[in-house]
């Protein structure tokens, strides 16, 4: 029997759904019939809408794509100017204030307290500056990632940029490919360093040589989600890049053919891959969906990746570097990748003073400005804008990367950017840093959905409940030793239901146990991985400490958990185009 | 008029008449073999199933005790009751019932 989602998106879905997007915002909310909600809710996701949590009835979350976390010169204003004009809710965040942008790990954009009346002015906007959110969300292409400075990397075998352009220009808006199982992400790679992380894509370009030539192997079936992450599995195929697009058709033909679609569940390519085994999947692909022969994998680069390979690391693109070009790309460091607008405002001004204007996103939740000239780096990098925001962060500042959690999300079990804001901050006070360790990921993840690809962190923190003295509080499971590299390894979790204010004792005890017991130059994730398991869960102890956690209640179950008043009947959602709360009544 | 019954968002709520009704992250008292504990302290992580009895709307539940860590899917909880007002939760301890509900619903992320 087909499932809800698959009859809605039968009737109604891809680019046909924008023209009664905008009869509703045209009409106003109250024109969404009551018993049509959850069809046109789903429907929104694929014009990357997505209707916030209960209690914010009425405000959506927007998502940009910006393929390959580029940001062309003029663009990073753009979103400033929509945040500022548009993303403004009733209440105030008591970090970020009343308008802001979040970097997303996928090099994506999100603002928050979007109302469906203006987001025809927005589309217009977004539009006429080359910005769009088209299958930011739902069951299709999603935002291409990438090597963020792609084309300007002096580590790069093959220019990834124009081969993500293409496959970005090809699969948006593209009807053949517009209605898939469920979603579709795409990572390429052009660097010797990994840092597309297509290891956790749905399909997955890495630079590999055959024949002398440089072009990519292909990888299929990696995520991190439902508590069921599957690292992207080699189907022995390689493609010199003028192919990357056809393979990737055939890849998503084979998809939208063979995908789940009587079981949401069960229907991301992962699963497909575990069933078949990738040597079936690489037969069916040559037999049924391939024109031409394909060529059995090249030599990749993989024993040279060291980008998050938990050794002496290109853990990100924070700091500064040369481009092939002899201009220099900063990386900026975006605590938990949450930008207040007039910061947003303040950078777009000093790339286009200092850079190119272009401004690129990183699948760390950071920002990079390119094309500095060397002459003109000692200014940029006094800006005070970088005070903040510094292309030399603290390791616990650098490494803390969290979700949306329940501020909006209606996935999430717990808070999550204002707790890491608070644990990063505690951490840095608090915790001596083991020498010679740079750069520590801590990564939090409202729910099992792993936004904040916690798997893949030092130390990987996902959202749970449990009793403390007979309450139920936020809590949260304790992973350690996740990472990329070469071999590639999910966290074990190790402590479960940890009360969410007893987690930053656990990382003080932890990182002491590693400074005590480490060997001779040994790394956290190598110290990790020479114990097992029973000694992981005893390494170190959760404990209360200075640190305090104003939302420890059930952040969920309030309508916004920084209000005042926050219970869910002080909600002022649902609310009209001007903000103003509809009744009941009318 | 029938009540809409459904799982939104990856299975964190059960949908009624087209609004989210029932999220997880909730810990309830559960008095069913869920696990060994005289009284389960159930942490609902996801939800499996929801159907309907009459007024009265019941799901399975996948999650763990907090006390014990036992980790399952549980028989049908009644998690709240359709009025004429609108939906009304259920609070305190949850006990199942024999059987399922008349009007069982599929599972939809």
């Amino acid at each position: 029997m087909p499932t809800d989602v698959e009859r809605w998106k039968d009737e109604i879905y891809g680019n046909d759904i924008r023209e009664h997007l905008f009869r509703f915002a045209e009409e106003g909310w109250d024109a969404i019939p009551d018993d049509e909600h959850d069809e046109w809710f789903e429907r929104f996701k694929w014009w990357g809408l997505y209707h916030q949590r209960k209690g914010q009835e009425s405000y959506f979350m927007m998502r940009i794509g910006t393929p390959n976390g580029v940001l062309e010169p003029g663009q990073l204003r753009t979103v400033a100017e929509v945040a500022d004009e548009f993303a403004r809710g009733p209440v105030d965040n008591p970090e970020f204030g009343a308008a802001y942008c979040d970097w997303t790990t996928r090099q994506s954009i999100q603002l928050h307290w979007i109302k469906l009346e203006d987001v025809p002015d927005i589309f217009e906007k977004l539009e006429a500056n080359g910005l769009t959110t088209q299958q930011a969300c739902g069951d299709s292409w999603r935002n291409i990632v990438g090597c963020p400075v792609a084309g300007k990397d002096t580590h790069e075998h093959v220019d990834a940029w124009p081969v993500a352009e293409e496959l970005h220009e090809t699969f948006k808006g593209n009807d053949e490919h517009s209605n898939l199982p469920r979603k579709w992400k795409v990572s390429v790679t052009g660097c010797d360093q990994g840092c597309g992380q297509g290891d956790i894509n749905d399909l997955a370009f890495e630079p590999a040589e055959k024949h002398g030539e440089i072009g990519f192997n292909v990888r299929i079936g990696g995520g991190l989600a439902r508590k069921e992450p599957r690292f992207a599995r080699d189907v022995d195929i390689w493609v010199p890049e003028e192919k990357a697009t056809d393979v990737a058709a055939a890849a998503t033909r084979l998809f939208d053919d063979h995908g789940d679609r009587e079981d949401r569940y069960n229907a991301r390519i992962k699963y497909l891959v575990d069933e078949w085994g990738a040597e079936k999947v690489r037969r069916v692909l040559q037999e049924d969906y391939t024109d031409w022969d394909l060529e059995s994998a090249g030599d990749d680069l993989r024993d040279q990746y060291t980008y998050n390979a938990g050794g002496d690391e290109h853990g990100d693109h924070v700091g500064v570097h040369e481009q092939p070009d002899g201009n220099y790309y900063v990386g900026l460091n975006v605590l938990v990748g949450r930008q207040g607008v007039d910061d947003v405002f303040e950078l777009a001004d000093l790339a286009d003073e200092y850079g190119s204007g272009e401004v690129r996103l990183t699948q760390r939740q950071n920002v990079i400005v390119t094309d500095v000239p060397e002459d003109d780096l000692d200014d940029f990098l006094a800006e005070d804008l970088l005070e903040d925001y510094s292309p030399d962060p603290h390791p616990f500042m650098r490494g803390s990367i969290a979700c949306t959690g329940t501020e909006y999300c209606s996935l999430s079990i717990v808070e999550t950017k204002n707790r890491q804001v608070r644990y990063a901050r505690w951490l840095k006070q608090n915790v001596d840093v083991p020498e010679g360790v740079t750069d520590f990921h801590i990564h939090l993840s409202g729910c099992t959905a792993s936004c904040a690809q916690p798997q893949i962190a030092d130390v990987s923190l996902r959202g749970m409940k449990t009793r403390k003295d007979g309450d139920p509080v936020e809590a949260l499971d304790v992973g350690l030793g996740g990472g990329l590299g070469e071999n590639p390894q999910f966290a074990d979790w190790v402590e479960m239901r940890v009360p969410a204010d007893e987690v930053p004792g656990y990382i003080q005890n932890l990182l002491a146990v590693y400074e005590d017991q480490r060997r001779d130059g040994e790394t956290f994730r190598e110290f990790i991985a020479r114990h097992d398991e029973a000694d992981l869960q005893g390494l170190a102890e959760p404990e209360e400490t200075s640190y305090e956690d104003p939302y420890m209640h059930n952040t969920k179950m309030t309508w916004y958990p920084y209000a005042d008043e926050d219970d869910m009947d002080a909600s002022p959602a649902p609310t009209d185009g001007d903000g103003e709360t509809i009744s009941a009544d009318d | 008029m029938a009540t809409r019954l459904r799982l939104l968002d990856d299975a964190a709520w059960v949908s009624v008449n087209d609004e989210r009704a029932v999220g997880t992250s909730e810990v309830w008292p559960v008095a069913d073999s869920f696990c060994s504990c005289a009284l389960a302290w159930l942490v609902v992580e996801a939800y499996v199933d929801v159907g309907a009895d009459g007024r009265q709307v019941e799901a399975r539940a996948h999650g763990h005790c907090v006390s014990c860590g036992e980790a399952g899917t549980t028989a049908w909880l009644p998690v709240g009751r359709v009025t004429d007002d609108g939906f009304s939760d259920v609070t305190g301890v949850r006990r199942s019932r024999q059987g399922s509900p008349a009007s069982a619903c599929c599972g939809e992320p």
